[in-house]
């Protein structure tokens, strides 16, 4: 009965995992091959595709804009989110809570509805500040909220903040030094994890740019598309192997480093 | 230095009331609410007045529009492919996370898995739509290989460019999604209730219809629910497969967004994000009844 029953269940776990790998590694040896096929019928493999994404410059300057707008997001992000959050943990508790639904409303709002909202908004910004693609860190930031919060926030629950703090200030620290010298180098990796997916996150971004008319990376995947289709799938497979691996080194060093060594490194 | 820390500390002076001061630690959330009012609040605000109002004041004229056929057909098209693609992904997502869960809890084949679910659930948007093109499009890998040993991959006509293909695309982030979120409560389960279910005579059938089913039925819709959210507000994919005619509503939304009719269009656009908004607010409200329904057994 127990054989029995263990045979089954390892037949079912074979075939989940064949069917399924074979579900999801398809598309992506499918753009791979899409990506180096030669143009004739019966012409050999070429990483022409690949090669000729560097001399686009239309390309280069989208490929530059989410980049950096990846960078200035994640900074701004830290700045803005990581301060708030310790000050309220530390003299604001009861606005802790409200911070936290704060945070975690991109995640119940569409882009799609954000982006509606960000319409009016954008062309005041156009108009009055700037039209630079970089404006659109705004509009990211929001959209990261929900995944740096909770990233930070398991980093924050595994350091003493107010011993840290009350330590740190006794000493004669200000609240920079705090913040920037005391708290966050007990919480590296969580903010380490937070920036990859701020980056994970902007470089994938396609709704808010296509909708208020910015070419970032993606945007320009997709009119590229239309045109030549083997290059936009070869920039794809890169920026799709970027964020696996950032994504993939997040899911695996998060979690080794977070549980195994202790957090008050400082105290200790 | 010093001088700011014994008058500023928040912990020695906590005023134990009375005495008015003036809140200045509260300046220390200032910046982050201020940001959120501007950029999170305050576009909410504009959809929310922009669906009740015309171009001379107040409205419910682009309410009205929501009824016409051509929008009813694409918020019923927005709604289908939501509940195929969560039916499909949660029973799918489910069977691959009891293959990973029912081993071992800390092995490598657990470890891997979740990572790459954890991955590919973030996978949509153009790259996935370009990745399912060069799969099945026409001249797909897939298309080609079956048409070079004489079998038609699309013997009644493209499937692959409508809501037919983007059910079949949207499956491809939902799995690992329901995996992510299912396998908690999978780990909920006990052993010790597979025995108890063996000690009295059970089958392996019984186990999952009486003991397993309804511990994990609310677990499951909860996830069901979260997967069709997840669908009914992406956008991406469907843009860069389609990127003409609205099939479904993001796309109707992109359409009255991008027209150059004007002031009418964008409050169109607004009518129908907060027509999302709501149905994606009533599935919130499910999803937490259930997420509260669900604790109450399974941790």
């Amino acid at each position: 009965m127990n054989r029995r029953r263990r045979r089954r269940l390892a037949a079912f776990k074979t075939i989940v995992f064949v069917v399924l790998g074979l579900f999801f590694l398809l598309p992506i040896a499918a753009m791979v091959e899409f990506a180096t096929r030669g143009v004739g019928i019966d012409s050999p493999r070429t990483l022409s595709a690949f090669t000729s994404i560097t001399s686009d410059p239309e390309l280069t300057d989208a490929i530059t804009a989410s980049l950096e707008l990846a960078v200035i997001t994640s900074v701004a992000m830290l700045a803005l989110l990581l301060p708030t959050m310790i000050w309220a943990r530390l003299r604001l508790p009861r606005m802790v809570r409200p911070i936290e639904m704060v945070c975690l409303t991109p995640l119940t709002i569409p882009a799609i509805v954000l982006v509606v909202g960000f319409a009016p908004i954008y062309r005041w910004i156009e108009i009055n500040v700037s039209d630079s693609i970089l404006m659109l860190a705004f509009a990211y930031l929001i959209l990261v909220l929900p995944y740096s919060y909770r990233a930070l926030d398991a980093g924050l629950a595994a350091v003493d903040v107010r011993t840290l703090s009350e330590a740190a200030r006794s000493l004669g620290a200000g609240w920079g030094t705090v913040v920037w010298r005391v708290i966050v180098p007990n919480m590296s990796s969580a903010v380490f994890n937070a920036c990859l997916l701020c980056v994970a996150v902007v470089l994938g971004e396609f709704t808010v740019a296509n909708l208020l008319n910015f070419e970032n990376l993606q945007v320009a995947i997709a009119i590229l598309g239309t045109g030549n289709a083997s290059v936009s799938i070869a920039l794809a497979v890169l920026s799709l192997l970027f964020v696996f691996v950032l994504l993939f080194a997040l899911s695996f060093l998060g979690r080794s480093r977070s549980r195994g060594r202790g957090a008050l490194r400082v105290v200790r | 230095m010093t001088a700011v820390a014994t008058t500023d500390s928040g912990y020695a002076e906590r005023p134990l009331g009375g005495r008015f001061r003036f809140p200045t630690h509260w300046l220390g959330v200032a910046p982050f609410l201020v940001y959120a009012a501007a950029f999170l609040l305050l576009p909410t605000v504009i959809v929310a007045v922009g669906a009740f109002s015309g171009s001379h004041g107040p409205s419910l004229a682009n309410l009205a529009q929501l009824g016409q056929p051509y929008i009813v057909t694409a918020f019923v098209n927005s709604l289908v492919l939501s509940a195929v693609s969560a039916s499909i992904g949660a029973a799918v997502g489910a069977m691959l996370a009891y293959a990973v869960a029912s081993g071992s809890p800390s092995g490598v084949l657990r470890r891997i898995v979740t990572a790459l679910c954890g991955v590919l659930s973030q996978f949509g948007g153009v790259t996935l739509a370009f990745a399912f093109i060069a799969t099945i499009g026409t001249e797909g890998f897939i298309v080609v290989w079956l048409r070079q040993h004489g079998i038609a991959f699309y013997p009644n006509g493209v499937w692959l460019y409508g809501l037919a293909g983007l059910t079949l695309i949207y499956t491809y982030f939902q799995i690992p999604l329901m995996v992510i979120v299912f396998m908690p409560a999978l780990d909920g389960i006990r052993p010790q209730w597979r025995e108890a279910t063996d000690t009295l005579g059970g089958a392996t059938w019984q186990y999952w219809r009486h003991v397993a089913g309804p511990l994990l039925r609310p677990a499951f819709l909860g996830c069901w629910l979260l997967l069709f959210a997840n669908a009914f507000s992406a956008y991406a994919t469907a843009a860069a497969l389609l990127d003409i005619g609205g099939i479904i509503v993001p796309l109707q939304i992109s359409r009255a967004l991008s027209s150059e009719v004007g002031l009418n269009q964008a409050n169109l656009a607004a009518a129908l994000a907060l027509g999302m908004v709501v149905i994606v607010a009533v599935i919130t409200v499910l999803y937490s009844w259930l997420q509260r329904r669900s604790e109450r057994w399974l941790p």
